[in-house]
């Protein structure tokens, strides 16, 4: 088996705030991972809000640099640093969806001018024919057409049309990796089936792999192999994705089950959840402890005492 | 039956853009007439652009071009006096600003300075209304942002230091701490994970009954609106096309694409894909005569082609706008059991 992507060991410390209550912020803890790149697959990243999801695929990207660890992409490192066509040769494997398509885009740019330029560098041509029919083609995936995006600015487009765009914009140059940090978390429902579902077919008809960050417990069900679940910068569940949701065994991955909404009482006002499982994951928060690997193959943190 | 805070009469809210002698036009509000009571949490539903965003900038006094009211009212009865908001004056409305009319705008980025650390947007907007200063006003806001789960230390950072969750409980806090009566949030819990989700919206509902505020609440969510609000409005290609009770809308749906909404929830343990609504969302810079949604509409007759089905009563508290409302019956999915939901 060849690797794709390979993180190891990967920590991340921001340092916040001016000269006075100088602070330091552990995004990500010692995460490792791979993917493999023969089985292109769904991995999904769930987690606390603030959980290092971001940071972490950030650092994947090559936009900002482990702490310590490191992460490699076809066994090459990913950095920060280096010449300009390795850069561009990099990006064109790797692409990227914000969570926020209102700060992905420039509110003085037209969307379709991202994407023109994307083209432009990935397909290393300026024949405007084909600039458009990769855009449209591109496009067309997400549910959009160049017709209905041309000469748009980002506020004249939903939450949900920018979102597409983002999307359509980072499968111009065919990159065998997408890394989609909430991609669906602006758009309805029958729109978040009809991403996914295209997630779904770049892996089993392009052959791309897909890190899926997202709130969604449903979707990542639906489409994912594998996911990991973090909690303030630790990966605390990792495994097989159905196996994991359907019986999680951290108590954070617990509490994060029983708490997606249901409509099965809709109307009834109820928004509580079990103090008891709050408690036992708050707990944790802060404690090494150690992933251990559990019969069925899953990895679960588990603590000293507990 | 609570007195009305709000009145929205046939409001129409276009924006109007000219590029290069060009001109266009998108009817992203297009005749919506609603009330909101007194102390109520009513939810707005509906796809991504089908105009609820530019619904609640109406709503909010956060008119600016190139949307712009082109017909109808938007009365609020504030504490402090009437107001339409439609028409009002920028001086009128900045009286009644985060102290009576607060929003919760889509992406918390939006409403953040970048280069102004939080305690400063704090002070920017909130000092006044309060009438506090110093300390005194310092130790109110990091007690409301304690409630949020926000440590005082977020006053100190810059908006690109916190994650997406943090930012978007910033925002919570700034449209809530000056407790006004009424609260409007557009997808306030869209970036959160789902615990931090389950407890800003209690929060939210526990602000709002503890001032009995009444809230809007938007967000394309079902299973949100399923849990926070007391009744619910679906919107349409920039109409309202149905509006009742939360339990009715999602149990005795009376409108086609409400009973579709309902449906197309995934849940966890699906392994199977729900179905989806064919077609695409209408454009609204030419969207379809009669019926908005009969291109997409399973029941869709001649006359839903050429004529626009009105607003009909058709139980308490509970409006349709399909002619054929009497046939529309749930969808498989709604009340279905959850699977392996624990
Ligand atoms: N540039 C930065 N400077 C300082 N701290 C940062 C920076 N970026 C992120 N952080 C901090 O790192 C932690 C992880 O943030 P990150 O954005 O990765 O979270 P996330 O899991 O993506 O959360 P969300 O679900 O809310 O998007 C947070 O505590 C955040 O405040
Ligand atoms: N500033 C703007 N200028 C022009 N058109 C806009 C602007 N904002 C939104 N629109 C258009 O208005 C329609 C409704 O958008 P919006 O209210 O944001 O929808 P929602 O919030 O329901 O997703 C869409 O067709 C969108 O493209
Ligand atoms: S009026 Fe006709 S097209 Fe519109 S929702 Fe009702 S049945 Fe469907
Ligand atoms: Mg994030
Ligand atoms: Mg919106």
């Amino acid at each position: 088996m060849t690797t794709l992507l390979d993180v190891r060991d990967v920590s991340k410390r921001f340092t916040m705030g001016g000269i006075f209550g100088r602070k330091t912020v552990d995004a990500v803890m010692d995460a490792s991972f791979s993917l493999s790149a023969e089985n292109p697959e769904i991995f999904t990243i769930i987690g606390e809000s603030g959980s290092g999801k971001t940071t972490l695929a950030r650092m994947i990207l090559g936009l900002e640099d482990p702490s310590e660890g490191e992460i490699l992409f076809r066994g090459k490192r990913v950095s920060r640093y280096g010449g300009r066509a390795e850069k561009l040769a990099f990006m064109s494997q790797v692409q990227p969806v914000f969570q926020n398509p209102f700060e992905a885009f420039n509110p003085l740019k037209k969307v379709e001018r991202y994407l023109e330029s994307t083209a432009r560098r990935f397909l290393q041509t300026s024949d405007r024919a084909a600039i458009d029919r990769a855009m449209d083609e591109a496009l067309q995936k997400v549910g959009l057409s160049l017709k209905e995006v041309r000469g748009r600015f980002p506020h004249e487009m939903s939450g949900g049309q920018l979102q597409r765009c983002a999307i359509a914009r980072a499968l111009i140059p065919n990159p065998p990796l997408l890394i989609a940090d909430e991609p669906v978390s602006m758009v309805d429902a029958s729109l978040r089936m009809s991403i996914v579902n295209l997630l779904k077919s770049l892996r089993d008809d392009l052959k791309v792999s897909v890190i899926y960050i997202t709130h969604d417990l449903a979707t990542a069900y639906y489409i994912s192999n594998r996911l990991i679940i973090m909690q303030r910068g630790r990966i605390v569940e990792m495994g097989d994705a159905r196996t994991v949701l359907d019986n999680p065994q951290h108590p954070y991955s617990k509490l994060l089950k029983a708490s997606v909404l249901s409509t099965d009482d809709a109307g009834d006002g109820k928004l509580a959840t079990d103090p008891e499982m709050v408690k036992a994951a708050g707990d944790l928060v802060g404690q090494a402890g150690k992933l251990v690997t559990k019969p069925d193959g899953r990895e679960v943190r588990v603590y000293a005492g507990v | 039956m609570a007195e009305d805070i709000v009145k929205v009469e046939g409001l129409k809210a276009y924006y109007q853009m000219n590029y290069f002698g060009v001109s266009r036009e998108v009817r992203a509000v297009d005749g919506i007439t609603m009330t909101v009571r007194k102390g109520e949490v009513y939810g707005i539903a509906g796809e991504s652009s089908s105009g609820k965003t530019s619904f609640i900038k109406v709503l909010a006094a956060a008119i600016r071009p190139p949307l712009k009211v082109v017909e109808g009212s938007v009365k609020f009865d504030f504490k402090n006096g009437p107001i339409d908001v439609a028409t009002a004056t920028p001086k009128q409305i900045e009286a009644v600003r985060w102290k009576h009319l607060s929003y919760i705008m889509q992406g918390s980025m939006s409403v953040l300075n970048p280069v102004r650390r939080i305690g400063r947007t704090f002070h920017d907007f909130a000092s006044r209304p309060m009438g506090l200063t110093g300390k005194a006003f310092e130790d109110r806001v990091i007690a409301h942002l304690a409630r949020l789960k926000l440590p005082p230390d977020v006053l100190k950072a810059y908006p690109h230091e916190l994650s997406g969750g943090m930012r978007q409980r910033v925002t919570i806090g700034l449209a809530t701490v000056c407790h006004p009566e009424f609260i409007i949030a557009d997808e306030p819990t869209t970036a959160l994970d789902v615990v931090v989700q389950k407890e800003v919206l209690s929060l939210i509902r526990d602000i709002q009954k503890e001032m009995n505020a009444a809230v809007v609440f938007v967000t394309h969510d079902m299973s949100v609106h399923a849990n926070v609000a007391d009744r619910v409005g679906i919107i349409y290609a920039g109409r309202l096309v149905e509006e009742g009770p939360t339990r009715d809308m999602f149990f005795a749906p009376k409108h086609p694409y409400t009973a579709h909404l309902v449906a197309s929830l995934p849940r966890i343990g699906d392994v199977k894909q729900r179905p989806a609504l064919e077609g695409r969302p209408p454009n609204l810079a030419d969207p379809p005569q009669g019926c908005r949604f009969h291109p997409r509409c399973p029941l869709a007759v001649d006359k839903c082609r050429q004529d626009v089905p009105p607003m009909e009563q058709v139980g308490p508290d509970h409006r349709t706008a399909c002619w054929r409302w009497q046939d529309v019956k749930p969808l498989v999915g709604a009340s279905a059991p959850s699977g392996v939901m624990a």
